[in-house]
């Protein structure tokens, strides 16, 4: 009746899972019963959970990954303490086979579903803000890809509390991952949640694809979008182009698994090294889908805070899409060790190289932006800028690494390990903090506080290095990752000033935590009235912030690039605003629950897979088929917002902006 | 509010006789054609968008099948003392296959005539041929894999029958499911008539179907006439 699952799925007899999952289900019984106190259960579902807005898609993005991102740095701190703890005869408090489900159940978590949900949150939310549009091409799709994304999410940290979770590393090789080796639950839960997620982020590769090549505002050609924009295109372009491999890759290891097929198997033909080919041809495209973006939003800080355009924009989107196009050809690096000889080795090893060029044009052209401007240190700008030193220290172990000779010597060493978190934590991470700040006043109608954002950078930027550099030095030492218990007692100290380097980690979290509370308590006082706090440059801050629900009551019509910057020129020169335009109704998507409807399946169905309760998935697959008949079958799909209710909206945003042009500006509004 | 506000745009106004050339910074772009959505000139109309955005998931699917196509070149001999492809391979069956679909895409196509045509009758008749003509493939298809199974070739007797009804079944599969599609498209002509979404469900149905019939002449010539001549 329920296939593989029983009592005995609840740890009852070990107490860190147990008692975590208790608090878990607390916290989220908490949360639901104030929703039911405070009766804001209709404000939900009609204004987020079923909402087809990129705005409120792109927040809600952004509080999932931010969730997750607090997950998987609970799971970096056990594992950085464990380490620190077990050395010699001591042994720690963790055992074996529950350390493997840490480690495997972070990179998980910090890839799939902090750092994505992140990364397209941003998209979600700025693009169509700085292609001067309305909405993304597909709205409904786009609600489908973020619950979709929410499901894998719960699949994930349902196996704390039901069975377990994977305990073969991020990317579940074979032949251990296979049914022989790993018979548990486990490596069902990374396949399912990953391949539920998976679909969900395709979807918004081919969202944003569509939306960046067909919906422009009227006038914003290639070479006039945003930095932000193009790297929205080449990440996505990197999606549609890899995320299929991925969706292929684990359906097979899945059919390996679930019905003894020999896609990767040891025996009977399987091969094993067809799954390395197969999942890094996905796995480094994907790292660059999570950085594309990130270089996009520190272009966009750079040129607002140092008042300059973006220097060498067309080198800029040159090196984009050379980065889209290399980053296919490279992922051999991650196997030089596993037997492809020595050609093979040397062609990737130059591919590999090739890539840090294009970092390397943008690296100068970031420098050369600030060159000449009159720079604002604010907070975006701080992560910017620690982010450049952090990056290209990451970037040129990584060339290091891709040299086939050197990297024999430190290939699965913390050295490795240093590497990637130096480029994905200085990289991607750095670049959400800044982007956070940067975009906050436009979400949310209020500017983040100065002294505890710059707080949080330092202790980041500080803690970072601390904690890495020993992870460096302890890999050249011959450490290898992954490491329960180390026998070696002269490394204790270097995994000591690692953990005290996670201890200021936690620090910049606390300041980054006191920085929201403090800033939200103070909101009256940090209002953005001008919908342009930082003297922006790009079409988002044309709107008021937060904006409305259509984001502009008309099309902006672009004359150049920096769309908005030569517009406010012009008003600031002539001390007037272009003439009010003939306003006029504008047509919206409506909402839809068919987002949440298909997740909850696909909720539902992964869960039945994962323990073959067969039938239970043949009822969700029937409900989530069910659903999409029902949503076809809608007769609206779009209505209307009257002329008057768009005049009435922008007739304050120009009010707002007519006070933002000075002193006269502000007599003549009056007047 | 004072006027401290917007320091950079204030500062580039200053500084402007500075710079006259406003050298790194002229405008880019070709003039823009209008109704296109290309070259800047407002978003592109629905119909567009739609047909757009379906082609780039065709375009992800081809790499979905891909992978199986790499995998099945991998493995090709890998048939662990197994039966070859030339054990499996019966032409005359697979030429009937080849024929349901080809014609079951042509009768698609008709169909589309028809619906732009706007005429009903015709529509439906066409899209229940079609139908019918996939069900005619996904049953011989399944026919010969319930033969093969009942001669012991199963998919876990080898890497080499692993990837082959991967890759094959996989095909199967996006056929039967573009038929569930199909049967709801006929459906909705039926009640909603050819409203201007139905009209975009249907050419996105359409693109769908003749991808198919390309992956399957792949299939075709990559596994069973490369096979039964290897
Ligand atoms: C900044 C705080 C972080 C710390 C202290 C930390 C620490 C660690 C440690 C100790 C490991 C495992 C080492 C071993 O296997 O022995 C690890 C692995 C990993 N981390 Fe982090 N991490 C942090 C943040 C992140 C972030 C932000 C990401 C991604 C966005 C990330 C992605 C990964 C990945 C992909 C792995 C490999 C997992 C595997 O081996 O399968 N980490 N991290
Ligand atoms: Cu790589």
């Amino acid at each position: 009746m329920f296939g593989k699952l029983t009592w005995s799925a609840i740890p009852f007899d070990q107490p860190i899972p147990l008692i975590t999952s208790i608090v878990l289900i607390l916290v989220i019984l908490g949360v639901l019963a104030l929703v039911t106190v405070r009766g804001w259960w209709g404000m939900l579902w009609r204004e987020w959970i079923t909402s087809v807005d990129h705005k409120r898609i792109g927040i809600m993005y952004g509080l999932l990954g931010v969730v997750m991102l607090v997950r998987g740095f609970a799971d970096a701190v056990m594992m950085r303490s464990q380490q620190a703890f077990a050395v010699g005869a001591h042994r720690g408090y963790l055992a074996p086979e529950h350390y493997d489900q840490i480690f495997s159940a972070h990179g998980t978590i910090m890839i799939f579903f902090a750092a994505m949900p992140l990364v397209i949150g941003f998209m979600n939310f700025v693009t169509p803000l700085q292609l001067g549009v309305r909405d993304v091409a597909f709205p409904t799709l786009n609600s489908v890809s973020f619950w979709l994304t929410a499901s894998g999410a719960l699949l994930v940290n349902i196996s704390l509390f039901v069975g377990e979770f994977a305990r073969t590393g991020w990317l579940p090789y074979p032949p251990l991952s296979e049914s022989a080796y790993s018979p548990g639950v486990g490596v069902d839960y990374y396949l399912w949640a990953i391949q539920i997620s998976g679909i969900g982020t395709l979807m918004t590769g081919i969202n944003f694809v569509t939306t960046v090549l067909k919906l422009r505002c009227p006038g914003m050609s290639y070479l006039r979008m945003p930095m932000f924009c193009w790297t929205t295109l080449a990440s996505s372009l990197l999606i549609v182009a890899v995320f299929p491999i991925l969706s292929a890759t684990l359906a097979m290891l899945s059919l390996d698994r679930v019905f003894g097929w020999h896609y990767f198997t040891s025996d009977a033909g399987g091969n094993p090294m067809m799954f390395m080919n197969l999942i890094w041809a996905w796995g480094h495209p994907e790292v660059y889908i999570l950085v594309l973006p990130a270089f996009g939003i520190f272009s966009e800080v750079f040129s607002t805070f140092s008042g300059k355009p973006l220097f060498g924009y067309r080198s800029m989107v040159a090196a984009t899409l050379f980065i889209c196009i290399v980053a296919m050809m490279t992922w051999l690096h991650h196997f030089f060790t596993m037997g492809s000889g020595p050609a093979v080795n040397t062609a990737f090893g130059i591919s590999t190289s090739v890539i840090a060029v294009g970092t390397g044009v943008k690296i100068y052209n970031w420098i050369f932006t600030m060159y000449g401007g009159r720079v604002r240190m604010t907070v975006p700008m701080l992560w910017s800028l620690g982010f450049i030193f952090t990056f290209v220290i990451g970037g040129m172990t990584g060339v290091l690494l891709a040299v086939p000779p050197a990297d024999f010597l430190v290939h699965n060493s913390m050295f490795l390990v240093a590497h990637f978190h130096n480029v994905i934590v200085g990289g991607v991470v750095f670049a959400l903090f800044a982007g956070l700040d940067y975009w906050f006043p436009k979400a949310f109608g209020f500017r983040l506080h100065e002294g505890w954002g710059k707080a949080a950078f330092w202790l980041a930027f500080i803690g970072f290095w601390v904690t890495f550099v020993p992870l460096y030095w302890l890999g050249m030492l011959g450490m290898t990752r992954r490491l329960q218990h180390v026998w070696i007692p002269e490394w204790g100290p270097l995994l000591d000033w690692s953990l005290a380097g996670v201890a200021i980690l936690v620090a910049g979290a606390a300041a980054q935590v006191i920085m929201l509370v403090v800033s939200i308590r103070q909101r009256d006082r940090r209002r953005d009235t001008t919908g342009d706090p930082w003297d922006g440059r790009s079409l988002e801050w044309a709107t008021p912030s937060p904006p409305p629900f259509f984001n502009f009551a008309q099309l902006p019509d672009v004359e150049g690039e920096e769309a908005y910057w030569t517009i406010k020129l012009r008003a600031l020169e002539s001390q007037r605003l272009d003439p009010e335009p003939h306003y006029q109704a504008v047509e919206m998507p409506v909402n839809s629950a068919v987002g949440f409807f298909t997740a909850f399946f696909a909720t539902v169905t992964g869960f039945s897979l994962i323990w073959h309760i067969w039938w239970l998935a043949g009822l969700g697959l029937l409900g989530a088929f069910v659903g999409f008949v029902f949503f076809a079958w809608r007769d609206v799909h779009e209505f209307h917002v009257p002329a008057e209710e768009v005049a009435r909206a922008d007739r304050a945003r120009r009010a707002a902006r007519t006070a933002l042009l000075g002193e006269r500006g502000a007599e003549a509004a009056a007047s | 509010m004072s006027g401290d506000a917007l320091p950079a745009a204030r500062e580039t106004l200053r500084r402007r006789g500075e710079d006259p050339h406003r050298l790194g910074h002229r405008a880019h772009g070709r003039e823009a054609v209008a109704g296109t959505g290309r070259g800047g000139s407002g978003p592109a109309s629905k119909r567009i968008v739609v047909g757009y955005g379906f082609w780039i998931f065709l375009l992800s699917d081809v790499i979905l099948f891909a992978c199986f196509f790499a995998t099945f070149a991998v493995q090709r001999d890998a048939t662990a003392g197994g039966p070859t492809m030339r054990a499996l391979v019966d032409m005359p069956r697979v030429a009937a296959e080849t024929g349901a679909l080809l014609l079951s895409s042509y009768a698609c196509g008709l169909s589309y005539a028809a619906a732009n045509a706007r005429n009903k009758l015709w529509t439906q008749v066409l899209l229940v041929l079609t139908g019918l003509l996939g069900l005619a493939f996904v049953a011989m298809e399944l026919q010969e894999f319930v033969g093969l199974a009942g001669r012991g070739i199963v998919p876990q007797r080898s890497g080499f029958l692993t990837a082959f009804f991967g890759l094959v079944g996989l095909h199967g599969l996006h056929v039967t499911l573009g038929g569930v599609w199909l049967a709801t498209m006929v459906a909705q002509v039926q009640f909603k008539g050819f409203r201007p979404e139905i009209m975009h469900r249907l050419t996105c149905f359409n693109l769908f179907w003749h991808a198919l019939d390309i992956v399957w002449i792949g299939i075709f010539s990559i596994v069973y006439l490369m096979g039964a001549s290897a």
